[in-house]
């Protein structure tokens, strides 16, 4: 089994930043700033953001703002909650959050609340749990959480609560990793672990392992690199992570490398992606891999950031 | 290691690729899209949509269905035309094209959110034939039965045409039929179910016969294939559908009913043949009553639990929810009497009363109320304050934790026995017994016999796992069911063994099944007296002239990874956990007598995990010797701790308060967090990655009661 080639990655990540014409970049056009996180995120957990001119990009992402106080995936689209959240994380990462009109930002995320303590993604009024976590997860980061009815927000997450103690979009919605993330996320940002069956949901998660130790999103389904962040994050926050075989899973992320032109693919011998890097370089870093920084479960973002945010005053 | 890897495009950029023409058209399309598309540009330009720009953003979606502004873009035109509109036939053409879109943009991705989301958005415009779309969900979940996307879309049309839950539970059979395998079609049947139970519409769906007519579906699954995880999750379900009660109990209380207490205030309690687990010391001048319940409550206070004493008028009783994350809900409640103004020196006892009769406002976290009115008493008697000893008692003297200054002394010990469990004597009144249905435990029983026959067929790991439940969960129904005597634990031997085969037969697992060893491995040593008495030793004080007998609860070197049974444990003042494998602490925040705490030689990763110790207002010794505080970069407490990042202690809370000089105190906010709150004389924590001389100087700083530090005077 090789190691981490975390200097082929930084590589591939610089590479994809520059790209703009192949047939990827195009279809990822509209969400060019939630690839900007995991790019930049990746970068930072292999200690080479400095490699990035900050300036550019907070130019860039200021660009993407609207009236509204929303970000959209790239200049020129819509402002969604989505690549709103990745626009703040991003100002995090680079300690450049003062750039932003807090009020106006936080104005946008507030209106997007429901009077069932559900958000909606946009104007357009899809409701999905991941929205609430990216509303308290930004209104978090900008110390705002007060400007939304935090009770109401966590008891519509709750209502989303399965028979496997998992967490669906909306209530009825099947139980699924990313989803669980997200829920757990929020609650956990909003102090409401205690609504988890911790011992119920961790069981589920650790059945995601397969046999090949990848983990799945949910029961009988193929394994994916993506997982072992939202898998893992999850189980962290409950405090179940040690009920996974860590080894076995930092086995499987090394094997999806792409050890020539450096990248991350979901599964072992397919092709590479900026989506899947980050949530392999990430997945690592949950699982203490030597050399790699710290980041934080529910935030997504790296420990001494968030710890910046909340302490550093 | 050298050879090149051909490397696949995953199935939808491979589709995609396949197609250069699409291609092509992709990159013009996508350089024209944002700036012409763009709705807030569109919204601010009057609303221009000309025939053109509508192809050209239907083509893109049907290519792309990810491209969410284009999406928009659509909206704002539909909402454009249907304004000017009123004829119904035409409108139904406009929304008829946007279905036909949408449907064609799911062939191509059916994950697509966007898509989804825009039918629905249509659905919401018009009067349309529902029909259709359940036509249309049929075929996408005949394609891809897991779809989650189409199982939520089929919840929404369902609601919108006012489907009965039967139908649709029907639905759920029929595709479990033609396939077990099929999670989502469980999970579904899992909410529908739940809707249709919870109407409680008496007679015409009873719930007995409706879970075991379930039973036996989810036996076909399971037994078809053990290894599917598709049943596993909607058996667990049912089994605590089975037995979980439904009204919260009183399982156990500190003082227990009968119990003489004999409390000193600011003294130590000598020479009393009494049993130290019922003496108590106070430094506060107070003593706590717990309240321990069977599950999860909110809503104890001097409303619905009544205390009579001479101690405090009820209505100032202020009762605590023992839960470490300021939530107002917990298992384990408890409120502080205050010792009276007494000179008075003879031993005089109070009695104090407790009734739990007006107590419908005491709500479990499913909704159930507390029902089962109950009460008991108690006496307090004060011990005459002798001021010779006031310099003794616990943390007055260095605890040292060696064997040698253990001894066992079975006499005395089986004097003390009476009131070393803290059971509740009144947990469930006979006349609940008659009316409890036989239901759950025939049913448990029948399900246990399937489970071994299972076993002794194929060797399979969810057979094993689910049979250690099922045993598990028929101790736990029996022990409602008979006095606490009687609450002995059957099956605790065979469950143990169980899950120690499950160590072996799923390695990757394994600390889960050791998680639920040690919980049952609790169980079963605290389960009746005789075996918890081998675990209580004296601790014989050095120097003293050995009238100051202190109980030690030994568990230690039981390779615990996880501690339960704490109800039974509230009367425990001094405790050794150490040379054990924990990694957790939770639930000890309920043993509010804690006075010493031996913690050392387990796998504690941070302080975040000592946040029980929070609440522990008489710890005054803690051992965390030798744990791995420090040693990890992840910390898996973080979020199971109170703190500003969950935003679960004030904004206005500063680490800087303490700052100490050379030491950057965002590293050691949690070390802060915890000890601050603490009065410990005590602490021993050489053996973990944290501990410079710097950071004991903090330890000093923030401790101001601390008398020993590793064994160092600190003054």
């Amino acid at each position: 089994m090789g190691e981490l080639e975390m200097e082929k990655h930084v590589l591939y990540i610089l590479s994809v930043e520059k790209k703009k014409d192949d047939f990827e970049s195009v279809v990822m056009e509209h969400l060019r700033i939630n690839g900007a996180y995991w790019g930049l995120t990746t970068l930072d957990l292999l200690g080479k953001l400095g490699t990035v001119d900050s300036d550019e990009v907070v130019s860039w992402i200021l660009k993407c703002q609207h009236d509204s106080g929303g970000f959209g995936g790239n200049i020129g689209h819509d402002p969604h909650i989505l690549y709103t959240l990745s626009a703040v994380q991003i100002l995090a990462l680079l300690n450049n959050l003062d750039v932003l009109d807090v009020d106006k930002l936080t104005n946008y995320i507030s209106g997007l609340q429901n009077e069932d303590g559900s958000f909606s993604g946009d104007v357009w009024g899809e409701v999905d749990t991941r929205f609430s976590y990216i509303a308290i997860c930004c209104l978090s980061i900008l110390h705002r959480l007060d400007r939304i009815n935090v009770e109401k927000a966590v008891n519509y997450i709750v209502s989303c609560k399965n028979l496997d103690g998992g967490f669906g979009c909306t209530p009825g919605g099947e139980s699924h990793a990313g989803q669980i993330f997200c829920c757990v996320g929020a609650l956990a940002i909003t102090g409401s672990l205690h609504h988890v069956d911790k011992d119920l949901l961790g069981w589920w998660l650790c059945e995601r392992q397969v046999k090949s130790g990848g983990l799945n999103g949910r029961p009988e389904k193929l394994p994916d690199v993506c997982y072992s962040w939202w898998v893992l994050s999850s189980l962290i926050m409950i405090d179940r992570v040690h009920w996974i075989d860590k080894e076995k899973l930092v086995r499987f992320i090394l094997d999806c490398q792409d050890k020539e032109n450096g990248g991350i693919s979901d599964r072992p011998d397919d092709a590479v992606d900026v989506f899947h890097t980050y949530f392999g370089v990430a997945g690592l870093s949950l699982l203490e891999y030597p050399g790699l920084k710290a980041i934080d479960p529910a935030y997504a973002l790296p420990v001494d950031i968030i710890n910046r945010i909340f302490f550093g005053r | 290691m050298g050879g090149v890897v051909k490397r696949k495009c995953t199935e939808d950029l491979a589709n995609l690729r396949s197609q250069k023409m699409q291609q092509l058209l992709l990159q013009k399309l996508l350089n024209y899209a944002p700036s012409k598309l763009n709705s807030s540009i569109i919204t601010i330009t009057n609303c221009i949509y000309t025939k053109e720009s509508l192809e050209i953003c239907s083509k893109l979606l049907e290519i792309n269905p990810e491209a969410y502004t284009a999406w928009n873009y659509r909206k704002l035109a539909v909402e454009h035309y249907l304004q000017s509109e009123t004829d119904p036939d035409s409108i139904k053409t406009i929304l008829s094209e946007e279905l036909r879109l949408v449907e064609s943009a799911l062939r191509r991705n059916f994950k697509s959110y966007g898509a989804w989301h825009h039918r629905k958005w249509v659905l919401s415009k018009g009067d349309l034939s529902l029909d259709h779309e359940f036509r249309l969900l049929d075929q996408f979940q005949k394609a891809d039965s897991r779809n989650f996307n189409a199982w939520n879309y089929r919840r929404f049309v369902a609601a919108m045409k006012k489907v009965p839950d039967e139908e649709e539970l029907k639905f759920t059979t029929d595709m479990i039929n033609s396939n077990f395998s099929n999670y989502s079609a469980w999970h579904n049947r899992s909410i529908l179910l739940s809707h249709l139970l919870g109407k409680r519409v008496q007679g015409s769906f009873p719930r007995e016969e409706v879970l075991t007519e379930e039973y036996e579906l989810v036996h076909q699954a399971l037994f078809t294939d053990p290894d599917d995880q598709s049943g596993w999750f909607y058996h667990l379900w049912l089994l605590d559908q089975t037995v979980k009660p439904d009204a919260p109990v009183l399982v156990s209380s500190w003082p227990v009913q009968g119990s003489d207490v004999i409390a000193s205030f600011n003294g130590n309690l000598n020479g009393c043949a009494s049993s130290p687990f019922t003496n108590f010391h106070s430094d506060t001048g107070e003593f706590p009553l717990i309240l321990y319940f069977n599950q999860v409550v909110e809503g104890v206070n001097s409303a619905t639990v009544t205390v009579e004493s001479i101690f405090d008028k009820n209505g100032d009783l202020v009762w605590r929810p023992l839960s470490t994350n300021y939530s107002r809900n917990a298992q384990a409640w408890v409120t502080y009497l205050k010792f009276p103004d007494i000179k008075d020196h003879s031993l005089k006892s109070y009695s104090v009363e407790v009734s739990l009769a007006h107590c419908q406002g005491i709500i479990s976290s499913s909704g159930s109320h507390y029902i089962h009115p109950c009460q008991f008493a108690f006496t307090v008697s004060l011990q005459p304050l002798d001021l010779e000893y006031t310099e003794r008692g616990p943390g007055v003297e260095m605890v040292v934790w060696t064997d040698d200054y253990f001894y066992t002394n079975e006499t005395l010990l089986q004097d003390l026995s009476p009131t070393i469990l803290s059971f509740h004597q009144q947990r469930i009144k006979e006349d609940h017994d008659a009316t409890a249905s036989m239901w759950p435990s025939k049913t448990i029983a029948n399900e246990i016999a399937l489970f071994r026959e299972l076993l002794s067929e194929i060797d399979c790991k969810i057979g094993k796992l689910t049979l250690a439940r099922l045993l598990m969960a028929h101790d736990t129904i029996m022990s409602y069911n008979k006095t606490p005597s009687a609450y002995n634990k059957v099956h605790s031997e065979e469950v143990l063994e169980l899950l120690s085969d499950l160590m072996k037969l799923d390695p990757s697992h394994s600390r889960y099944y050791k998680d639920e060893h040690s919980l049952v491995l609790m169980q079963k040593v605290t389960s009746n007296r005789e075996l918890l008495l081998k675990h209580c030793w004296h601790y014989r004080e050095s120097t003293s002239s050995n009238i100051h007998v202190s109980i030690c609860l030994r568990l230690n070197n039981l390779s615990l990874s996880r501690i339960g049974s704490i109800e039974i444990l509230l009367s425990v003042q001094m405790l050794d956990l150490s040379h054990n494998e924990l990694r957790s602490i939770e639930g000890l925040e309920a043993m509010q007598l804690l006075s010493c705490l031996n913690l050392s030689n387990n796998k504690l990763h941070s302080f975040t995990a000592l946040e029980p110790l929070r609440l522990l207002k008489s710890l005054k010794v803690l051992d965390i010797s030798y744990n791995e505080m420090g040693a990890h970069s992840i910390d898996t407490r973080r979020y199971l701790c109170s703190s500003p990042l969950s935003h679960t202690v004030g904004s206005d809370w500063n680490v800087d308060d303490c700052k100490t000089d050379g030491i950057n105190m965002t590293n050691y906010w949690e070390a802060v967090l915890i000890f601050r709150g603490l009065n410990l004389t005590q602490l021993d924590i050489v053996g973990n990655a944290v501990t410079d001389e710097k950071f004991k100087l903090l330890l000093v700083k923030i401790l101001p009661t601390l008398k020993w530090l590793d064994g160092d005077d600190v003054h």
